[in-house]
């Protein structure tokens, strides 16, 4: 266990939530609990190769023997998951492995499709997601789709539209503002957009497009974020400007992401689940599954003996 | 390896080839033409026919003033009679009667395919689906005039006989009777007629909203009825006007099936009368065609009857306008623009 | 294409969105009721007074409804008036479309020829109908119908199915035109590859291949003007029974005024001349029965037509 012996970044912490340590030169974590109530520092910067940066996680999701067939075929064969905010977890996979169907299970869009079937369970903060309104569990897990699909209104209306859908009354538009720039700015899209935040969504360029989609998903104040390959359709410019983001985002939400860019697993992903075929072959810190991989498939895909 | 010959025999095909595609060219070009000719021809000969009766009354032929119906015939006989034609024509009842029922028809007719249109395309289930389809192909190919006849066999002596009280009756009694031929059955009627034609453009509409939209509204915690409405009908607003511009067209050249269940008085109902408004009869512009067509004869009937159709074919054509006008501003939101970062 | 069917239910909506869907599904079954209470109801009035030899008795003068006969002539006439519409809205409305679709210069003109086409769609039909009464009294068009000391009559089934072709034009071109427009460029350019003309494409590839369009567009025209009812009371000449000129056969019945089915229903309807509602529900329930069959022709044609598509 390695000793912390620099002011630590500054998060409320609940006793038993589980601390990641990462260590900046080797990229090796190590795990600790808290016993009792911490308070840390998060003003804290690291430049030193010697200080220790601890980035608390909190689980948010968990996923238990699930399993999910369309009609007879089996998409994801009991696959056990934790999904933790302060965390970007990475599903890896050749096509057709589940990574997908897993994803869109944890917000039931799964349940779209009219042969899909479940078997296990899995919970937000505790609660099976089965037992909430659908409505109500996808404002707390929204998603991020490989298309960009930015509705046909302006920009402020399409980060406005959750917003307004939840308020009970209509709310004005002055009101709306504050909330609208913070999601665009969390975002990282405000400074582009914002003298022009009427303008139609549609002549966004594809990688503007995308932010405002993550913003949008933003604007709801999700407990996670899903996306599905959101890089896919875009440039290596915009792929950058998109990865940064995920990475700053990952303190406030819990981000679950599907790539089938495995530089872009490796970059970004702070664990990774392999699957193939629609079992979870290798769940592994990113480092450790690029770096060290346990299973000959993993050690197979990973090396590009398939893809 | 091209030779000279081959040249030649190429360059004569080419010759016959091209004088061939010429001449059909040349004579499709004509038939298009020709088409192009005789709507010019039909909006001049009518405007043509029309001109004496506006000439005539200037702006006071839209205006009031007068029993239509009378007028009318003071200028059916006034060649026979008299020998000097008469032409005063003040339609504004005609107007009046034709608004009220177009507008009605087009108000009831825009909620209910609109609700029905979405029912279709989302919401309901499979074999409600499968009904609903050919319901509305067969009511939209069911003639008017058999549409005129259950209208004025079934809905006109209901309304007479069960909708309107004695008292009613009564207060109406100098100017005008109430038999049942009304505003009431001739709005239902074409309100009928054409919502089919609106559910089928809409929905047209709707479908082609592309599904990821949905899809992200729906992944953002939005019920699917709010999806739809927000998303769906936003997207299909130039189909939700084309139908409505299309059921309009419709509803205001509709003669016959009006001819036979909204009266033939030439009266225009008062809203100031209160809801016997609905129990009155009247006629609009297409029906007094229809209704005095055997009046022909008559020169200044002919000029009269003429202008009416002038103000029909008129307002169709603005309608095409203003439709096309319409659809102008939303495109702004749905071309998707290229990279303009 | 798969809908958009979660397993929300609605009790999680708010009370006026499920308002909304009460509204959706009542206003859908309404229109159901309506639908099956209209032919239900046609049905029942029609068959009473229907009798075979209605079918093929021509109208009589009479006083009872017993004497004034049966529907031949209205029958004749709708088959020829509608034959006479699609001769010319058929061949027409394909060379518009074609000419749309193949050639469209300058591109002035094409933008003119589709307003054009769009304009006679949106014209009411008593527009035509008045359009047909001036167009022909003109004497040069005198031998399409009777003349009578100089003077044109200008009524009868050649003005009448000029009218009605216009009526049904537009919707031929459309149909013609997207069936044209769907075939794939590399057709084309198939056909021009193997050295042969604009022209001779058009005939021998993309006509051919845009059968099924040419057929449900002139079916759906003519269900349209099967329909009409103002064009042909205007125009016909309202006789009861079909009158010719002069003496040559088919050209002469042509020449000549008649009655359809719609007019027959108008006239006989309370509100026309002869008053014999039975009569009229008899001849309303053969027009709807005609025009319920060319729709699932129609139906069937555009199915097949959809299944021969163009990968």
């Amino acid at each position: 266990m390695d000793v912390i012996n620099q002011p630590l970044p500054v998060r409320q912490l609940e006793p038993g939530a589980t601390l990641t340590v990462r260590r900046p030169l080797d990229g090796g974590t190590a795990q600790i609990r808290l016993l009792e109530e911490a308070i840390l520092d998060t003003s804290f910067v690291s430049s030193s190769t010697e200080r220790h940066v601890v980035v608390p996680t909190l689980e948010r999701m968990r996923v238990e023997e699930l399993s999910i067939n369309y009609g007879q075929k089996p998409a994801v064969r009991s696959v056990s998951l934790p999904i933790r905010q302060g965390e970007v977890l990475g599903l890896i996979g050749p096509s057709g492995c589940g990574k997908t169907t897993l994803l869109r299970s944890l917000n039931r869009l799964t349940e779209l499709t009219k042969s899909a079937s479940l078997i296990g369970r899995v919970t937000l903060d505790g609660v099976d997601i089965a037992e909430l309104e659908p409505t109500a569990l996808r404002r707390r897990v929204t998603m991020v789709f490989q298309q960009p699909n930015p509705f046909p209104m302006s920009v402020f209306d399409n980060v406005a539209y959750v917003l307004r859908e939840q308020a009970k009354r209509k709310p004005r538009k002055m009101s709306l503002r504050p909330q609208v720039e913070e999601a665009l700015a969390r975002a990282g899209l405000l400074e582009e957009v914002r003298d022009n935040m009427d303008h139609p969504a549609l002549r966004l360029s594809g990688g503007q497009q995308q932010r405002l989609c993550i913003a949008r998903a933003l604007a709801a104040n999700p407990e996670v974020l899903l996306l599905d390959e959101p890089c896919s359709a875009l440039d290596p410019q915009s792929t950058k400007v998109i990865e940064d983001l995920i990475v700053k985002l990952r303190e406030e939400v819990a981000v679950v992401i599907v790539t089938h860019n495995l530089q872009q697993a490796h970059r970004i992903a702070d664990h990774v689940a392999f699957m193939y075929l629609g079992e979870l072959v290798e769940y592994a810190p990113g480092h450790a599954l690029f770096g060290n991989p346990k299973e000959q498939r993993t050690r197979e895909y990973v090396s590009g003996a398939f893809g | 390896m091209r030779t000279a010959i081959d040249d030649e025999l190429l360059r004569l095909a080419e010759d016959e080839g091209l004088s061939q595609d010429q001449r059909a060219e040349l004579s499709l070009g004509a038939l298009v033409c020709g088409v192009i000719v005789l709507l010019l021809a039909m909006v001049v000969f009518i405007v043509a026919q029309a001109w004496p009766s506006f000439a005539h009354n200037g702006l006071h032929w839209f205006g009031s003033g007068g029993n239509v119906d009378q007028q009318l015939e003071s200028i059916f006989n006034s060649t026979s009679y008299l020998h000097k034609a008469v032409y005063t024509f003040h339609a504004w009842p005609l107007i009046w009667s034709t608004i009220l029922t177009t507008a009605g028809a087009v108000i009831l007719a825009f909620i209910c395919s609109l609700f029905i249109a979405i029912f279709m395309v989302e919401f309901a289930p499979v074999p409600v689906q499968r009904i609903l389809e050919p319901v509305v192909r067969v009511l939209a190919s069911v003639p008017s005039v058999i549409y005129g006849l259950i209208g004025v066999l079934v809905l006109v002596p209901f309304i007479g006989n069960h909708l309107i009280t004695q008292s009613e009756r009564a207060s109406v009694t100098p100017v005008i009777q109430l038999s049942g031929y009304s505003l009431l059955a001739a709005v239902v009627i074409l309100t009928v007629m054409i919502a089919p034609i609106m559910i089928s453009i809409f929905a047209d509409g709707l479908r082609a909203v592309p599904r990821n939209w949905l899809e992200g509204s729906l992944a953002l915690g939005v019920n699917r009825w709010r999806t739809f409405w927000k998303v769906a009908v936003l997207t299909a607003r130039p189909a939700l006007i084309a139908g409505t511009v299309l059921a309009t067209a419709r509803a205001l050249g509709e003669s016959v099936m009006l001819s036979m269940v909204s009266g033939s008085v030439g009266f225009a109902p008062n809203p100031a009368d209160g809801l016997i408004l609905f129990v009155e009869p009247s006629r609009g512009l297409a029906a007094t065609i229809l209704h005095n067509t055997d009046e022909l004869s008559s020169p200044p009937m002919e000029h009269t009857l003429f202008a009416i159709a002038a103000v029909l074919l008129f307002s169709s054509l603005m309608l095409s306008l203003a439709g096309w006008g319409a659809k102008q501003p939303m495109k702004r939101y749905f071309q998707v623009g290229g990279a303009e970062a | 294409m798969s809908r958009t069917r979660a397993l929300e239910s609605s009790s999680s909506w708010r009370w006026t969105d499920r308002l909304g869907l009460a509204f959706a599904w009542l206003v859908g079954l309404l229109f159901c009721v309506i639908c099956a209470a209209i032919v239900i109801y046609l049905l029942v009035q029609g068959i009473r007074y229907l009798h075979p030899s209605f079918l093929w008795t021509n109208p009589k003068v009479g006083n009872t409804q017993n004497e004034t006969g049966g529907i031949l002539a209205p029958l004749l006439g709708t088959a020829l008036v509608i034959a006479l519409a699609m001769g010319i809205a058929t061949p027409v409305g394909v060379g518009i479309a074609v000419w749309l679709s193949e050639y469209a210069r300058p591109r002035q003109l094409a933008r003119v020829v589709e307003s054009t086409v769009e304009m006679f769609a949106g014209a009411p039909s008593i527009v035509l109908a008045l359009f047909g009464v001036i167009l022909f009294r003109a004497s040069f068009l005198g031998f399409l119908t009777e003349k009578t000391g100089g003077v044109v009559y200008g009524k009868g089934f050649f003005p009448a199915g000029a009218m009605l072709s216009l009526l049904a034009l537009p919707l031929v071109v459309t149909s013609v035109r997207e069936g044209l427009q769907a075939i794939p460029n590399h057709v084309r350019e198939a056909s021009y590859a193997v050295g042969k003309t604009k022209i001779a494409t058009i005939r021998r590839v993309l006509l051919p291949a845009v059968r099924p369009d040419i057929i449900t567009g002139s079916m759906i025209g003519a269900g349209h003007a099967l329909g009409d009812t103002v064009i042909i009371v205007i125009l016909l000449g309202d006789t009861y029974i079909l009158q010719g000129v002069g003496h040559v056969p088919l050209l002469g019945t042509l020449r000549g005024t008649g009655d359809t089915l719609t007019s027959y229903i108008f006239d006989n309807a309370p509100t026309g001349d002869l008053n014999q509602p039975n009569k009229a529900f008899a001849a309303a329930l053969v027009l709807l029965v005609i025009v319920l069959i060319l729709n699932v022709i129609v139906d069937i044609f555009g199915r097949k037509a959809r299944e021969l598509k163009w990968t």
